[in-house]
């Protein structure tokens, strides 16, 4: 089944890549979606009855060289099927939705096929997408890695014709080059040290990585830092986290149905479900966590405080993305993996949404994506008014405080912040979340309020023209915002419920601080851990005695929580305040932005206006792609440059062509006299050629 | 004892009485309208022999009181001149037949040349080295000159015949000097002879021999009859020297320097080196300004007799394995591309300009696209099998020190690259003009594609060549 | 000096004499001369090293056939050598400077020459002492080297093959004599009396 579910999308890919020609577009747009839907309904079916123990399913054997070998294996663990439910149902939504948003398109000439060739992308993202989340070793990750990487080049520069999408291709392209650069380092890294790549080695090999010294750039470091440290590297280009961020805005210039896919739902995650598929190692490098939750925090405050002024309604959610991994990454670094996978599993429902809800306003709105010329949109467009109004509420985590009912993003943020409270102290990461929190209330109500309210603003007769979405747009919609309203409620607690439930749901073992109570010592029998247990158990001795204490041994199970690592437990027993804060900058939030955007209109241009640097500084995104390109990119052009003129063209053209222009002939003239037809010159030269080497023997052979 | 002598000769035996019986069939029946037939039962004769010898195997056998051995070297060189030689024949009988050349003599000819080169490759005596030499040389002399009513033809058979005639006086010149220091013709002898401490008078022996075999493989600068023969005989005979003899020639230097000289590799290991590196260069380079396509073969062969030394040089089992992979594998492009010239026509006539190719892929794709494929093998571009022929000879060359060889090496066969790309170039992106007739014999093109599909498919595992070449270079350096 | 001596040294001087002179001779008949000369004196070379019959072979063979063979074909081909010299002597310096470097070098060669362990000896005895001069000649030629031989033999069928080949011309409009068709005349039917009528025609 596993099989199926990994290998449906790229039948899909190839049927509809390469056989389009001979079934028609419309056959392969269904054949790829189609198989899209039944992996989807394996994967629920596989998460649904997933037993907790980790399986390890061969496809083939891949490499085998010296003391590298690594099969081509499916590890089946609740890492892999959390990520198995959110990759494919989302793709197969956004299947379905492409048939409504991509039926027709000014970027194409008339009579250009390229639907089925934006399936075949779609599902050969997909398809990698998989291979990354299903991986059983490092390299299978990687391979799945830059597959999706590919998959995102082809699709944001889908509108090949547009030069600012193939900038933005490449810029994606490149810049997760850094972070992919960084992530192989990890991989050597690892190799190094434990001779495999397989994670069930590596894992097993966790502890001995803490102790090993590794130099690296001239120093000595410790190994587990280190390789902790470069994996999040390439965390931090696949999920765009700040200094590596700068790629996923300039990434909307795709369609809007792959900024759903691979720009907020799956793709992007990716960095996210590394640090949790590394957690064994992560747990031993607290330095390097310490820095994930810092960049996560820095990150997650930064995206919002753009996206409070950007304009295009897809940048705002691109931010708005930006920020929400933020909060995973938070919670990865503070030791809460369930947690950060919680955050990713409802993000991925409700940012999905607001994508489509928002390529459904652009449809309807016949391309038009600046919020500024929209406005008074509700009644043109209910249905996707009433989703986006859903993936609003989801987003800015409205519910009811201090209980469990609220909407998806109620429940996963505020565990997140919950646990970064925890995890910090009440430190530097709370509150950036705190105040992160506040400004996504704000910009998704601004997006909402420029959207939907107020007096049809821009071209008149675009507005005129407004339609609502047919119905393969809207069903996706409709599906999403189910799992915005309820996918939180349902799973709170088996990602952020008691220690017992979480370690249920991801099968780790628990030691009990307390008493030997048998219930949940059904799960010890997924591993080889009775012993380990007790050992651990020693260390679990200090905490409070109404706890239990996570205490697998690193690979066992789905995540690896190290002994001391008590965030989970404590994220309950914060300080109410704590719990309340993120309502609270909420509901400021979207208070002010009513008084913004609905009470006084004008009020916006004012502050814009006496706070002119500020904005402007905000609204060019921190100037960071202005820096890059002076510190980064105008001085490779210039070596680029100069390599090019000066040493490709002068030394190498000019040596070469002189050489071949010049000197050759000289001598391919000179062989042509000699060529006289003459007979005695050619037995002349041949003595010649006798006397020479007569003369070399004698020189050197005759000294003895 | 003479019946055991005998048989380790049977297949050169057996080739001679054929020649000889052939002969006399030819002159008491119907002469040269016998001629067709006749080449088919030669090329018969020699793909079965071929295959004879192939099949047989055993340890190393001498006869004659040790002036003949039949080895695994021998046998390697022998399968290869007999299937090259089958191959040209078969090649050659449209090209002949249409320009009145088909005599009955010709395939006689060419099986006395290759009972020659038989002897050549399993000699093991100066004398029978030198018998076998001239048996061949005289039997080449007398096809180049086949078009005798043509000046270039009689003029390419004489100056061959007559620079042919230096080279042998030079070579009896050193067989004489060495056996005036080792008192005894044998390989055998002539290498317990020749020790550690040769006298200068043996390597002067050693350098007129090598003189010889040099003009024989046709290296610079012993080259100077090459180009001027190969463009003057008929074609289905330049295809022959391009081949069958270059792989005797060959062989039997290797089996001189390794036989009799392999105590002092030293002093012919910088002679050779130095014949191949000149080889290399002015092959590549004198090329570039031919403008008939068989000049370009005669320089290209230089060339790769060039790179072919170049393994030869190394002095090493690798070596020599490296060089009989070269040697069969430019062997084989040979043909393909022979192949592809013989069947380069205007209005009937044969053509050799290479202005006359533009624009042929227009209307000759396959034949062209298989006339790539083998330039480029030429070349040694990389995917093509001509290039791992390189690699081989270069790795050889590279592993026995000789790194500033392998790196000449290299540039040469950079340059030489020029004129092979611009025949690619003529075909694929010349001015369209009226070129050659289209259409070719259904034998030339079978060779050409072959050759060509050989080029790719062997990059597997060069057809199971090397553990072959491998062994017969143990039987020859020890 | 004794006489075998002496001897050797007349042959030898005559020999190269010979060699040089059939070079630099003007006349190429007188060319000739001077190379029926040098194969005079290197069969009396052989007769100095006991081996009267390569000697007698030498002049009968060489001298006999052979260089009065090289006699009619320079009588009758008219070639004019001198204007080919004349094109050589533009050559003649470098010519010389090689001819002397190599002749220097072979000086060197020759000065340091030694032979291997036991080359006289190998050389000295190719056959069992006490053979005659024609039987070890015979032992050698057919029984040790019968290979080298018959392959010789090939090579002058060759060279016969190749000589016709090249020059052999099969001209269809000339009378050939048919010997059969001599021998099988018939002498009734070759002839046949008409009777004329006198004012008749036939």
């Amino acid at each position: 089944m596993e099989t199926i579910i990994l290998f449906a999308p790229l039948v899909g890919a190839l049927i509809a890549g390469f056989g389009w020609r001979w079934i028609g577009e419309p056959a392969a747009q269904w054949t790829a979606t189609s198989l899209l839907f039944l992996a989807a309904f394996l994967s629920w079916i596989v998460f649904l009855t997933f037993d907790g123990t980790t399986e390890q399913i061969q496809i083939l054997t891949w490499i085998e060289s010296g003391t590298l070998a690594t099969d081509w294996a499916i590890r089946m663990d609740r890492l892999t099927t959390i990520m198995l439910i959110v990759i494919t149902t989302v793709s197969a939504l956004v299947h379905l939705y492409s048939f409504g948003y991509m039926a027709h398109d000014d970027n194409f000439r008339e009579g250009e096929h390229y639907k089925a060739r934006f399936f075949a992308y779609l599902s050969f993202f997909t398809f990698a997408m998989l291979m990354l989340v299903t991986a059983d070793n490092l390299l299978q990750l990687f391979f799945g890695w830059e597959g999706v990487g590919l998959a995102s080049y082809l699709l944001i520069g889908f509108y090949f014709r547009k030069p600012s999408a193939n900038a933005a291709a490449i810029k994606a392209f490149v810049v997760n080059r850094v972070g992919d650069f960084g992530f192989l380092l990890g991989i050597f890294g690892i190799y190094m040290i434990t001779d495999s790549i397989q994670f069930a080695d590596i894992f097993a090999a966790a502890s001995r990585i803490a102790e090993e010294p590794l130099v690296f750039l001239w120093r000595e470091w410790n190994a587990a830092e280190v390789i902790a440290f470069l994996l999040f590297l390439g965390a931090m280009g696949k999920s765009a986290q700040l200094f590596l961020h700068t790629w996923l805005p300039d990434a909307m210039e795709g369609p809007t149905p792959v900024s759903a896919l691979i720009h907020a739902a799956t793709m992007v995650t990716a960095g996210v479900f590394l640090v949790c598929r590394m957690s064994p190692i992560m747990e031993y490098a607290p330095n390097a966590t310490a820095f994930v939750t810092f960049l996560g925090a820095t990150t997650a405050v930064f995206a919002a405080t753009v996206g409070l002024v950007q304009n295009d309604i897809k940048r705002v959610i691109a931010y708005s993305t930006c920020s929400q991994l933020g909060y995973m990454f938070v919670a990865a670094g503070v030791g809460v993996y369930s947690v950060a996978m919680f955050h990713l599993f409802t993000h991925a429902f409700f940012k999905a949404m607001l994508f489509l809800g928002a390529g459904s306003v652009i449809h309807g709105m016949h391309h038009e994506q600046d919020m500024r010329n929209y406005g008074g949109l509700r009644h043109k467009l209910p249905y996707t008014f009433w989703a986006m109004l859903i993936g609003t509420l989801a987003i800015t985590g409205v519910g009811i405080p201090l209980t469990y009912i609220g909407f998806a993003g109620f429940l996963s943020k505020d565990a997140v912040i919950e646990s970064a409270y925890a995890g910090t102290a009440g430190g530097y990461a709370f509150w950036m979340l705190v105040v992160a929190a506040l400004f996504t209330s704000f910009y998704s109500w601004r997006l909402m309020f420029l959207t939907f309210f107020g007096k049809p603003r821009g071209d008149k007769h675009t507005h005129e023209h407004a339609h609502e979405s047919p119905m393969v747009m809207l069903i996706p919609l409709g599906v999403l915002s189910l799992g915005a309203i309820f996918s939180g409620m349902i799973w709170y607690n088996s990602f952020f419920g008691k220690t017992d439930k979480v370690a249920a749901f991801f099968s780790i073992p628990v030691a009990e601080a307390g008493e030997h109570s048998g219930a949940e010592g059904d799960h010890s029998d997924d591993g080889p851990s009775e012993g380990s247990d007790e050992s651990h158990s020693e260390d679990g001795d200090h905490g409070d005695d109404h706890h239990v204490t996570l205490a697998g041994v690193p690979g066992e199970g789905a995540i690896y929580v190290a002994p001391e690592n008590h965030v989970l437990d404590e994220a309950h027993y914060v300080p109410t305040w704590v719990k309340l804060s993120p309502f609270i900058a909420m509901v400021i939030g979207f208070v002010t932005a009513w008084v913004m955007y609905i009470r006084q209109p004008d009020m916006p241009r004012r502050i814009a206006e006496t706070n002119a640097i500020l904005y402007r500084f905000l609204l060019n995104k921190w100037y960071f792609d202005e820096i890059y390109n002076f510190i980064f990119v105008r001085p490779a052009l210039w070596v680029g440059k100069t390599f090019w003129k000066r040493g490709d063209g002068n030394i190498i053209d000019g040596g070469i062509n002189g050489l071949a222009m010049g000197v050759v002939p000289f001598f391919t003239r000179l062989a042509g006299r000699g060529q006289s037809g003459y007979l005695f010159h050619y037995a002349f030269a041949m003595v010649i050629g006798l006397a020479l080497l007569l003369t070399w023997i004698s020189v050197t052979g005759g000294a003895n | 004892m003479i019946g055991e002598d005998l048989s380790i000769v049977l297949p050169e035996l057996l080739l001679a009485v054929f020649a000889m019986g052939a002969l006399l069939v030819g002159v008491y029946t119907g002469k040269d309208k016998t001629a067709p037939v006749m080449l088919w039962v030669t090329v018969a004769v020699f793909a079965a022999f071929a295959f004879w010898i192939g099949a047989t195997g055993g340890d190393a056998r001498e006869a004659f009181s040790g002036t003949f051995v039949d080895d695994a070297f021998a046998r390697f060189a022998k399968v290869t001149i007999l299937l090259s030689a089958a191959a040209v024949l078969l090649m050659s009988e449209g090209y002949m037949a249409r320009r009145d050349l088909l005599r009955f003599e010709y395939p006689v000819l060419v099986v006395l040349a290759v009972v020659g080169m038989m002897v050549m490759v399993s000699a093991n005596d100066l004398m029978t080295l030198y018998m076998g030499l001239e048996l061949q040389s005289l039997s080449l002399y007398v096809v180049a000159s086949l078009r005798r009513d043509s000046v270039k033809s009689t003029e390419a058979g004489l100056k061959y015949f007559v620079l042919g005639a230096l080279s042998s006086g030079l070579l009896l010149y050193g067989a004489s000097l060495t056996y005036g220091f080792a008192g005894t013709t044998s390989f055998e002898g002539i290498i317990e002879a020749a020790s550690d401490e040769p006298s200068l008078g043996l390597l002067f022996g050693l350098v007129f021999l090598i003189t010889g075999f040099a003009f024989k493989v046709s290296a610079a600068p012993f080259h100077m009859w090459t180009p001027d023969v190969y463009e003057g005989s008929p074609t289905p005979v330049t295809a022959f020297f391009a081949t069958a003899p270059k792989v005797a020639a060959m062989a039997l230097f290797a089996r001189v320097v390794h036989d009799a000289f392999g105590g002092i590799v030293g002093d012919w290991q910088q002679i050779v080196a130095f014949l191949s590196v000149v080889s290399m260069f002015l092959g590549a380079i004198a090329a570039i300004g031919q403008t008939n396509i068989k000049r370009l073969m005669a320089y290209s062969s230089i060339a790769h007799m060039g790179f072919a030394l170049m393994g030869l040089a190394a002095g090493t089992v690798l070596g020599v394995q490296a060089m009989l992979v070269y040697m069969v594998i430019y062997v084989a492009m040979n043909i393909g591309t022979f192949a592809f010239i013989l069947s380069m026509e205007k209005d009937g006539m044969p053509v050799t300009d290479i202005a006359s190719l533009q624009s042929y892929s227009t209307k000759e794709p396959l034949k062209a696209l298989a006339m790539l494929i083998l330039m480029f093998s030429l070349a040694g571009v990389p995917p093509m099998l001509g290039f791992f022929g390189k690699l081989y000879v270069l790795r050889a060359a590279y592993d026995a020190g000789l790194g500033w060889l392998a790196v000449a090496g290299v540039i040469a066969s950079v340059i030489g690259a020029f004129y092979y790309l611009r025949i690619v170039y003529y075909m694929y992106f010349g001015e369209e003009r009226d070129g050659l007739d289209t259409g070719m014999s259904p034998v030339l093109w079978g060779f050409l594609v072959a050759s060509a599909g050989a080029m790719i498919v062997g990059v597997v595992n060069l057809f199971g060549l090397e553990p072959i070449a491998l062994a017969a270079a143990q039987t020859l350096v020890n | 000096m004794t006489v075998p001596v002496i001897a050797f040294y007349a042959f030898a001087i005559s020999c190269i004499a010979g060699g040089l002179f059939t070079v630099l001779a003007r006349n190429p008949v007188h060319s000739v001369l001077w190379l029926i000369l040098a194969f005079l004196s290197a069969a009396g070379l052989f007769v100095t090293l006991g081996a009267e019959f390569v000697a007698m072979l030498l002049v009968i063979v060489y001298v006999g056939a052979v260089a009065v063979l090289f006699l009619f074909v320079v009588m009758m081909l008219d070639v004019d050598f001198a204007a080919l010299k004349a094109e050589m002597t533009r050559y003649l310096p470098i010519g010389l400077f090689i001819g002397v470097v190599i002749l220097m070098q072979l000086a060197i060669a020759f000065g340091a020459w030694e032979f291997s362990d036991g080359a006289l000896e190998r050389v000295s005895a190719p056959t069992t002492a006490g053979t005659e001069n024609v039987a070890a000649l015979g032992l050698i030629l057919y029984d040790r080297y019968i290979l080298v031989f018959q392959l010789a033999g090939l090579i002058l069928l060759v060279a016969m093959v190749g000589a016709i080949v090249l020059t052999l011309r099969h001209r269809e409009d000339i009378k050939r004599q048919d010997v059969l068709a001599q021998m099988y005349r018939d002498p009734k039917k070759a002839m046949e009396l008409k009777d004329v009528k006198p004012g008749q025609g036939l």
